[in-house]
């Protein structure tokens, strides 16, 4: 709350700076603009961008580190009965005292101790953020002043704020690349820490699937319990029938619409198909749990075979559909970038248009479009919420499509929803599926987008 | 001479056959796209058929007797006094008006069940916004229950046998003659779209999803629209070529548009739960990782969009003496920015479907609570949703349906201004 004001007023102040350092500019530039260096309005920039820069930082920096201050300041406060617990406790301890700060309607803790040690906390909370308040503001007040006792006409404000703005665009641009080194490391330190419980091996070629049992201390790290073997062919299994369904209704989709089709059907069907793409896949796994899945259990009673009610193929049917779009738009991308000289070469030799399509244009496109393939795919490996809905989480290790299989995405899902200690090898585990599933989406990534350039350039 | 007459004879004879095979090829191009159309109609149609009912939602009349003795004994009309008392009370007097010949304790038990268990609630409202109500008697519609409002909308079969019924034979009696008595019909639902989850269905609204959304994607656009077009215009206008940094990040970008969201959320988990401490299921942490997320296909967009804009306008801008960054920010911008701003909208409707990362990140938990800020513990359109939708009451399914329909809604007029946008100011140059 406290902080909200602070940063609208350091940002009525920057608009005040702005202004007061047009005025010093003109002030300064003896009659005529074209005295000084640089446009009226960049010395403004550069009064505003000193006045609100360095309070912003202090501001950060502040509160990075004062939570840890205080607790600190709060620990060496309490009697040294206290201070000398083990430093769990003593953690404990202070997640007590904050829970009497922040929520004091939900804790119970009638400890005179805390209580009192409570109190301190809160009176050196007021503290600190009335010394925010009124340091930021000297802060942004004082870098006001120097900047604008700083202008003159020799001043190349505009330089400056320019350099400020190419150092925010870099800066915002390795933003992809920490997000990168960001998720290869969080999933990599825990996935570390899992395979410290379970060997590599054994959850790489393991044949058996059962994360529950982790949960009592002598099973930890208990042989089979781990084995991922059931979740990659389950995986698979759903992601094969949804390219079952997926690749030829899309690709022919594509051809149809790409060469066949006149205008007007084009851009009334091309549209309807990218709806699909558009639809939350919670959606999809709505209608795959509610009404496929009973749709295909009843079909199967009426003629005698059992289909369980999260059976794979329920998941991976409604998973095709969702994929659709993407491999008609893909392919249909493909299919265009076909030069068009290869057509009239091949009707000039008095092809039919199928024949142009099924011997010229299809073996032209087809690094592109096993491309798109391969980004469908990765992207069926990934898909979460329709198997989490539609699909099972017992890791049956079957092919048959009429059971029930669990996938990477579900388990990690079932893992690590109302799950909150961070240390149980089963949250653990979630990490190293999510490990994998990183890795394998990002070959076929990799590759799909390798292929596609080459094919590319071929055409360039 | 003779060999010249067999090919034109061969030609001749396969000609038939090659037609077909364009024909055929062509009939499954018409069956594929049809097949496809014919998918998001089922889709859209089972939706939509699933969920429209619950905007309507079954109400029962009663007349309620505001005595003074149960609201305010020894009139005290303080709030306190008002907010405590036993409103509960007041709808079973008059159930049991209406009904007066009911003796069994567990026949009585079943009729108070007709009635939501929030109706009370509805009646403390009342009371708290205008106490003169207190010493009247009032026709009150109050919310009935959940199997109530299943029977009335035909979920429930009266020709069952009564023992696989949520609703017994007398249950339904009852229901007949309220029916009968113009005491029980269905209303539009407002309850719907002004409350927060909750365990009765009948009583769960969106608003509370709705606004964790809403707070969701204000950070998330926040975060991303500067950030990316940063980056694109970084990317597009000043990246060297042929440098392994600029290709190292265009290789991330192109990457992180491809990664399963899910990883994103354990990404959220690992880093701004674990590592900074954000606070779990808040708007906060669900935008951050939704920036995250969203920000190559913005990136993309803006980039295509800054490529668009024609090299003679850098070109003549230069030519008159503005500095580079003064091109961009002055010329190439301006021009450019309807185009990243379809792109952005195009993302930020992927990120309001987006569902799997907020599972990761705590968004999961049951908030009935209406969110007011970006630290409150909240959950999302979608998540609800799911909730909703693997909740075992027939009531939820319904909502979970209508709530889709709500979302869908809401991704149509992003994905509509998307298209006017880009209709309004599309250039061709």
């Amino acid at each position: 709350m406290q902080t909200s004001t602070l940063i609208l007023l350091l940002a009525a102040l920057s608009f005040f700076a702005y202004y007061l350092g047009v005025a010093k500019a003109k002030a300064v530039s003896s009659g005529h603009v074209r005295n000084l260096h640089s446009l009226p309005r960049y010395y403004g920039y550069y009064t505003a961008l000193w006045c609100i820069l360095p309070a912003l930082l202090l501001l950060v920096v502040w509160l990075i580190f004062d939570d840890t201050l205080i607790s600190q300041l709060v620990i060496a406060s309490l009697p040294p009965e206290i201070q000398q617990l083990p430093e769990e406790q003593l953690g404990l301890f202070m997640n007590q005292i904050r829970n009497l700060v922040y929520n004091e309607a939900f804790s119970s803790s009638d400890d005179p101790v805390a209580r009192a040690a409570a109190e301190h906390y809160r009176f050196l909370k007021h503290l600190s953020q009335r010394c925010l308040f009124v340091i930021a503001l000297a802060c942004a007040i004082a870098g006001l002043s120097w900047a604008r006792h700083h202008i003159s006409p020799k001043l190349r404000a505009r330089n400056r704020v320019e350099k400020l703005l190419e150092f925010f665009l870099i800066a915002s641009s390795t933003i992809a690349i920490l997000t990168t080194i960001g998720i290869v490391l969080s999933v990599l330190f825990e996935a570390l820490r899992f395979f410290k419980l379970v060997p590599v091996t054994e959850f790489l070629f393991g044949l058996h699937w059962s994360p529950q049992m982790a949960i009592r201390p002598d099973q930890v790290g208990s042989s089979g319990a781990f084995g991922f073997i059931p979740l990659l062919t389950g995986t698979l299994l759903i992601a094969a029938i949804a390219m079952i369904v997926a690749a030829p209704i899309g690709l022919l989709a594509a051809i149809y619409l790409s060469e066949f089709a006149s205008r007007k059907i084009r851009t009334v069907a091309k549209p309807m198909l990218e709806v699909l793409a558009g639809i939350p896949t919670v959606v999809y796994g709505f209608f795959a749990a509610l009404v496929v899945a009973p749709f295909l259990r009843e079909l199967g009673a009426a003629i005698g075979v059992p289909i369980s009610s999260e059976s794979a193929l329920g998941a991976g049917l409604v998973m095709g559909i969702m994929i659709i779009p993407f491999v008609s738009s893909l392919s249909d991308d493909v299919i265009n970038a076909v030069p068009q000289s290869l057509r009239d070469g091949s009707y000039g030799l008095g092809a039919t248009q199928a024949e142009t399509i099924t011997q010229i244009i299809i073996p032209a496109a087809l690094p592109g479009i096993v491309g798109g393939l391969l980004l469908a795919i990765s992207r069926a490996i990934g898909e979460t919420m329709i198997v989490v809905m539609a699909a099972g989480l017992t890791a049956n290790l079957t092919l048959n499509p009429l059971q029930s299989v669990t996938t990477i995405t579900a388990q990690i899902v079932g893992l690590l929803v109302g799950d909150q200690e961070f240390d149980s090898p089963k949250t653990l585990a979630a990490f190293a599926l999510g490990l994998v599933l990183f890795l394998i989406t990002l070959a076929l990534n990799v590759l799909a987008l390798h292929i596609v350039r080459k094919y590319r350039e071929q055409y360039e | 001479m003779n060999n010249e007459i067999t090919t034109a004879e061969l030609i001749a004879g396969t000609v038939k056959k090659r037609r077909a095979r364009e024909k055929r090829l062509k009939l499954y191009g018409i069956a594929a796209v049809v097949a496809g159309v014919i998918l998001v109609v089922i889709l859209m149609a089972s939706i939509v058929s699933l969920g429209y009912k619950a905007f309507w939602q079954s109400f029962i009349a009663l007349d309620i007797n505001f005595d003074p003795e149960v609201i305010a004994p020894g009139g005290i009309r303080d709030p306190d006094t008002l907010r405590q008392a036993d409103y509960g009370l007041l709808v079973k007097r008059a159930l049991k008006e209406l009904f007066p010949d009911i003796r069994n304790r567990r026949q009585k038990r079943a009729l108070y069940r007709l009635v939501s268990v929030g109706a009370p609630d509805v009646l403390r409202k009342m009371v708290m916004k205008d106490p003169d109500l207190i010493g009247t008697v009032k026709t009150v519609w109050l919310p009935a229950h959940s199997d109530v409002d299943m029977f009335m909308k035909g979920y429930i079969n009266p020709d069952e046998p009564e023992s696989q019924r949520r609703l017994k034979d007398f249950q339904l009696a009852w229901i007949q003659r309220l029916i009968h008595e113009n005491r029980l019909e269905k209303r539009f639902n407002s309850l719907f779209f002004l409350s927060g989850d909750s365990r009765e269905p009948e009583l769960a609204g969106i608003l509370g999803a709705l606004m964790g959304s809403i707070y969701t994607i204000i950070i998330t656009l926040l975060l991303s629209f500067p950030l990316a077009v940063a980056a694109a215009i970084y990317l597009e206008e000043f990246a060297p070529k042929k440098n392994f940094w600029v290709d190292l990040i265009e290789v991330n970008i192109n990457n992180l548009a491809a990664i399963p969201s899910i990883v994103f959320g354990l990404l959220g988990l690992a880093v701004f739960l674990g590592f900074f401490g954000l606070p779990r299921s808040t708007p906060l942490v669900g935008g951050l990782v939704l920036a995250l997320r969203t920000m190559p296909i913005i990136i993309i967009a803006s980039r295509s969009a800054l490529k668009a804009v024609p090299p003679w306008i850098r070109q003549a801008a230069l030519g008159i003496g503005a500095s580079k960054m003064q091109m961009i920010t002055d010329h190439v911008l301006p021009l450019a920015l309807p185009g990243m701003l379809t792109g952005t909208i195009i993302g930020l409707a992927q990120a309001l479907g987006e569902t799997a990362p907020l599972l990761m990140i705590g968004m999961v938990a049951f908030v009935v609570d209406i969110p007011k800020s970006f630290l409150d513990p909240a959950t999302v359109l979608p998540v609800q949703i799911y909730l909703w939708a693997d909740s075992a009451e027939r009531g939820f399914v319904e909502k979970s349906a209508a709530a889709i329909i709500v979302l869908l809604l809401f991704m149509l007029i992003m994905n509509a201004l998307a298209i006017v946008l880009r209709k309004r100011f599309e250039r061709r140059w």
